[in-house]
């Protein structure tokens, strides 16, 4: 399903060139929920950049629902994105221009779904904004906001869904119940999840944990569930 | 498709943040310039247009300032053509008491032969076409000429010693003068009447026309059988010829108002080139995220594309609304002036305009967007990502062709548009650095000031680049208001100071000698002194050193002219005060030797005539030759009688003489010359303050005109300092908020913004200020050939009006960050 090869990543800076990832591999099946853990700089938001084919490793490869990542175009991976994967974000990233609905319809009309209204509308309801659809996101509250990014990110009905973070910017009462919101419809849709995180009450809901440091896998460890 | 539709959604919203907003005004902006332009210049198109097809009321005219003799319009009848004829001749017209300057038309019946001449039943009444003349006893005046003198249809006119009836207000004649009518306006009357006026005199100042009409072949031929007999006083005009010269004039008069133009065109540029970046910057976000959810480059940079054509689109609406408005302004002040009603020139010029906004909007903002479509997708996750810079190459490159593209309509013409662009890139750099350099000195004085303005000057300093392109738009604006107000008021006053106070303000011409003791007496009687009666005798010049006018060879055309036409003499025992002497000397003053003569430099000049030539004048069938004693420079300001040509004393005598006089009188002693007038209708009068006040009158409504025009490139200036600001208010609302968060009160932070602005704003009105002196001196010495008196008023004016407007459009600009409050510091990026 998704699978990192040697995955490294250099980048260049003013004290000449930097690693922030080096020779990371593993393989997740579909349907795992994996969350990725480690100090902050450890290189995680870098590793899921590259899980999702946002960016390119230096060297090793990934591969995504069968493609290889870096044999694609920056177009070629933008429709792969379409079609299989969605992201939840730390700062929500919701258009401002738009509103809720419109919101999630914008993943379903880029895959060039039939009917992006009807099927947007239908997991707004699930996410429980059935009143706020036409709210835009200066009118929202934080978890509202998250709720509306979860709901545009289950929209496609993705194979892989990324989160980064996706409780950082809010009190641990609303992040708890985003956070249910989004395992339900994770087990509901069999969807596979890569969720960087903190919290390590967050990570133990996870199928599986892989530990980051200092761009160094350090430990792959499977829940005890 | 897909991306119309996107494109479409939230764009409401959009139309809310501030750089969209100056996106709108700058392309509205340019739209409102050129169309206002594009107006006026299809105004004069379409009023040459008109005219140029009947100036002369004819196929051809021969014109002559004696009486065409009746041998050419018998000529013309043989060749089975229409003819009439007319006279023309400036006279002071009376209702009661008042009176005014006005040009006599007289008429025969078969006037006009080509065109048509339109009538009023009363002052700005429904105007129609009338067949024929006014008939014997009656007049048709111009509606100006009713206004001042207070009369109306069915009043009677005193012209001359007749009294004639109004019967219509004359709206329209095919052989108006084109544009300024109003200096004398029309009185059409019945060549039946003429003799009876009295108005024609020996020495009358007429000009006399033949018309001529009919089929072309035979208008041609007549034209062709008469080329060699017509004597040198007669000139013939064919419509062609008058036509050219029309259009000629006005293409030149067009061209000058759309290259100013330009200027309000290129500040909008500017704007546009600022806020489209800040546009694409703002949509980086929006971007990566729609990438990360799987949009393709191509999408992308659709509906960024979609969006700027609407928001082109919106902004033409915008501006052409704001240009029809100007439309309805500028047409009240034409049509009075050109005394012409035309018909709208409908949607071209908006059309054009249009079109011209939307090629400045891509060529300015297509770079920054095409930028947008290479934002990482990783920017959402790392917020440092950015697309790199557009190339220099293409945003440069761009740019110039979008404005090459503009010119190339204006001037169309390759080898010009090379030259302006050169010219408009060396003044844009020059003026850059000017802006630069005032930028680094502002910098450097913010040493000596408080916080909250060293904060502000810092600012100014910081953003180098920009600063000195907001003073350099900003300043442009301002230096051509400047120009168009201040300077214009101080050349007309330094004109009119040049003049002397005493001055003569009237004119006496067509004097007869029995009625120069009568006239001096007359003025003694008002208590006025008596003033100095010049002569003036009617002459032609046959020979030069013994050859004949006609075969000699002239320096250029002007000159042939001078030597054919018949010309007014004088003779003088002291030279005038208001001439000088270049060349030869001048007599002495009890000299009763040969005739000498004294010529002016130009008609020297074009005619190619030397000391010790000798010319032969032929004055009513008597010659006379003098010998060119020396060359003179005039100076027309004088007002006082002045001749082209001036003898020696007794050369004239016993020739038929006229005289004519100017003096200075007051407004209260003005009714005197209303006696003169009854008691002596061939003698014209003419109030030169009067024609002064009208001239003054008319430059003042044709700048106003103009004036308008400019007022978009100051507001186009503001545009660009609008989109200067926008594009850093996220920085200075952060930069509030922090100064706030450590404690400075709402007011330092308000004081720190506005030093920041009244410093642009002196820096733009300090360029202004010196833009605009350097160029009235210019047009001073260069132009009016006044001495350039520095003016202090125009350096307060401009640099307060600097301040002040920067400061007020600035505090608009920025006033979301001046009140920025301090917990904004804690927030990160927006949503
Ligand atoms: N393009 C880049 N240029 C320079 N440094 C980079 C770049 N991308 C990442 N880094 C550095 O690599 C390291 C890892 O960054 P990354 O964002 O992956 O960390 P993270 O584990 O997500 O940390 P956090 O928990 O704080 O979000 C950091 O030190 C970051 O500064
Ligand atoms: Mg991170």
């Amino acid at each position: 399903m998704l699978e990192a090869h040697q995955v490294s990543k250099q980048v260049s800076s003013p004290e000449g060139s930097l690693t922030i990832l080096s020779d990371v591999s593993f393989r997740i099946l579909a349907g795992d929920s994996v969350a990725v853990v480690g100090p902050s700089g450890a290189g995680k938001s870098t590793l899921l950049a590259l899980l999702a084919g946002l960016d390119l490793p230096s060297s090793g490869h990934v591969v995504l629902n069968g493609a290889n990542l870096s044999a694609l175009d920056e177009d070629g991976r933008a429709r792969l994105r379409a079609e299989s994967v969605g992201f939840v974000f730390q700062s929500f990233h919701l258009v401002p221009s738009l509103n809720a609905l419109e919101n999630v319809m914008l993943p379903l009309e880029l895959a060039g779904h039939r009917d992006a209204r009807a099927a947007a509308r239908g997991i707004i309801e699930t996410v429980g904004l059935q009143d706020r659809w036409s709210h835009y996101p200066a009118q929202l509250s934080g978890g509202e906001k998250q709720r509306v990014a979860i709901a545009r990110a289950f929209a496609t009905e993705p194979a892989v869904l990324f989160a980064d973070e996706p409780t950082g910017n809010l009190d641990s009462r609303t992040g708890s119940n985003v956070m249910n919101l989004m395992f339900e419809l994770n087990r509901s849709s069999s969807t596979t999840l890569i969720l960087v995180t903190h919290d390590s009450s967050l990570a133990e809901r996870c199928d599986r944990i892989l530990a980051l440091d200092a761009g160094l896998l350090e430990s792959d460890s499977w829940a005890a569930r | 498709m897909k991306a119309i539709v996107f494109a479409l959604r939230g764009f409401r919203r959009e139309l809310r943040s501030g750089e969209v907003l100056v996106l709108l005004a700058a392309v509205g902006l340019a739209v409102a310039a050129l169309t206002a332009v594009g107006f006026l210049t299809d105004r004069i198109g379409k009023a040459v247009a008109r005219q140029a097809n009947e100036v002369l009321a004819a196929d051809l005219r021969l014109r002559s300032q004696e009486q065409v003799p009746e041998e050419w319009s018998e000529l013309a009848r043989e060749y089975d053509l229409a003819t009439a004829e007319t006279m023309a001749f400036p006279s002071v017209v009376f209702a009661g008491d008042t009176s005014a300057l006005a040009t006599i038309k007289v008429v025969s019946s078969s006037y006009p032969l080509r065109g048509a001449v339109r009538v009023a039943d009363t002052l700005f009444g429904e105007q129609r076409v009338v067949d024929g003349i006014p008939a014997p006893g009656d007049v048709w005046a111009d509606g100006a000429l009713l206004a001042r003198v207070g009369a109306d249809v069915g009043d009677f006119l005193a012209v001359g010693e007749l009294d004639l009836r109004v019967s219509a207000v004359l709206t329209y004649r095919p052989d108006q003068s084109i544009g300024f009518a109003s200096l004398a306006p029309s009185l059409l009357m019945n060549i039946d009447d003429i003799s009876r006026s009295g108005l024609i005199g020996e020495g009358s100042r007429v000009s006399y026309a033949l018309l001529v009409a009919g089929d072309e072949a035979a208008v041609a031929e007549f034209n062709d059988a008469i080329q060699d007999l017509l004597p040198e006083s007669i000139r013939v005009r064919s419509q062609e010829e008058s036509s050219a010269r029309a259009y000629k004039a006005a293409d030149r008069a067009q061209r000058f108002l759309s290259l100013t133009s330009i200027i309000s065109l290129l500040l909008s540029a500017v704007a546009v080139a600022m806020s489209a970046r800040r546009f694409a910057h703002r949509r980086m976000d929006t971007v990566a995220l729609m990438k990360s959810l799987g949009a393709t480059q191509g999408f992308v940079i659709s509906v960024a594309l979609v969006q700027l054509v609407l928001l082109g689109l919106l902004g033409v609406v915008a501006g052409s609304l704001v240009g029809f408005v100007a439309e309805d302004l500028l047409s009240r002040i034409l049509d009075d002036l050109m005394q012409t009603d035309l018909p709208s020139p409908g949607l071209r010029p908006v059309i054009l305009a249009s079109g011209s906004a939307l090629v400045l909007l891509l060529g300015f903002a297509l770079p920054s967007l095409l930028q947008l479509r290479n934002t990482p997708p990783l920017r959402v996750l790392r917020h440092d990502a950015m697309a790199p810079a557009p190339s220099r190459i293409l945003v440069v490159g761009m740019s110039l062709a979008a404005v090459a593209a503009l010119l190339y309509r204006s001037v169309g013409d390759i080898r010009m548009l090379v030259i302006l662009m050169g010219g408009i890139i060396v003044i844009a750099a020059a003026l850059y650095l000017a802006g630069r350099g005032l930028v680094a000195l502002i910098g450097r004085s913010r040493s000596g000031v408080g916080v909250a303005w060293r904060y502000g000057l810092a600012n100014v300093a910081r953003r180098g680049r920009d600063s000195a392109i907001q003073v350099v738009a900003f300043g442009l604006g301002l230096t051509v208001l400047l120009l168009l107000t201040l300077v214009r008021t101080d050349l007309l006053e330094g004109w009119q100071a040049t003049l002397d106070e005493d001055a003569p303000n009237h004119f006496l011409i067509n004097i007869q000698p029995h009625e120069v003791d009568s006239v001096a007496a007359l003025f003694e009687h008002n208590g006025v002194a008596a003033p100095v009666f010049t002569p003036l005798v009617r002459a032609r010049m046959t020979k030069i050193n013994e050859q004949s006018v006609k075969d000699r060879d002239y320096p250029n055309e002007d000159g042939r002219w001078l030597a054919n036409r018949e010309a007014n003499l004088s003779w003088a025992a002291e030279l005038s005060s208001s001439n000088e002497i270049l060349e030869g000397e001048w007599w002495p003053a009890d000299y009763d030797g040969p005739p000498l003569v004294s010529i002016e430099q130009d008609s020297a000049r074009n005619a190619g005539l030397a000391i010790g030539d000798k010319l032969l004048f032929v004055v009513a069938g008597l010659e006379l030759t003098a010998e060119i004693a020396s060359i003179r420079k005039i100076n027309w300001d004088s007002f006082q009688p002045n001749f082209f040509i001036v003898l020696s004393p007794g050369a004239l005598d016993g020739m038929p003489t006229t005289y004519i006089s100017s003096m200075k009188i007051e407004a209260h002693e003005q009714s005197m010359l209303i006696n003169l007038v009854r008691a002596h209708p061939s003698i014209s009068v003419i109030d030169i303050g009067a024609i002064l006040e009208q001239v003054r009158g008319i430059i003042e409504k044709a700048s106003f005109a103009v004036q308008a025009v400019f007022v978009f490139t100051l507001a186009a200036g503001i545009a660009v300092l609008f989109a200067s600001v926008q594009s850093t208010i996220d920085e200075r609302r952060f930069e509030s908020a922090m100064l706030r968060a450590l404690g400075a009160p709402r007011r330092t932070v308000f004081v720190g913004v506005m030093a920041e602005f009244a410093a642009l704003g002196l820096a733009a009105g300090i360029l202004a200020s010196a833009g605009a002196s350097v160029l009235a001196a210019i047009i001073a010495v260069q132009l009016f050939e006044l001495p350039y008196e520095f003016s202090p008023l125009l350096w307060i004016v401009g640099l307060s009006a600097g301040v002040l407007i920067v400061c007020v459009s600035g505090f608009f600009a920025a006033r979301s960050a001046i009140n920025a409050p301090p917990g904004d510091v804690l927030r990160t990026a927006a949503p």
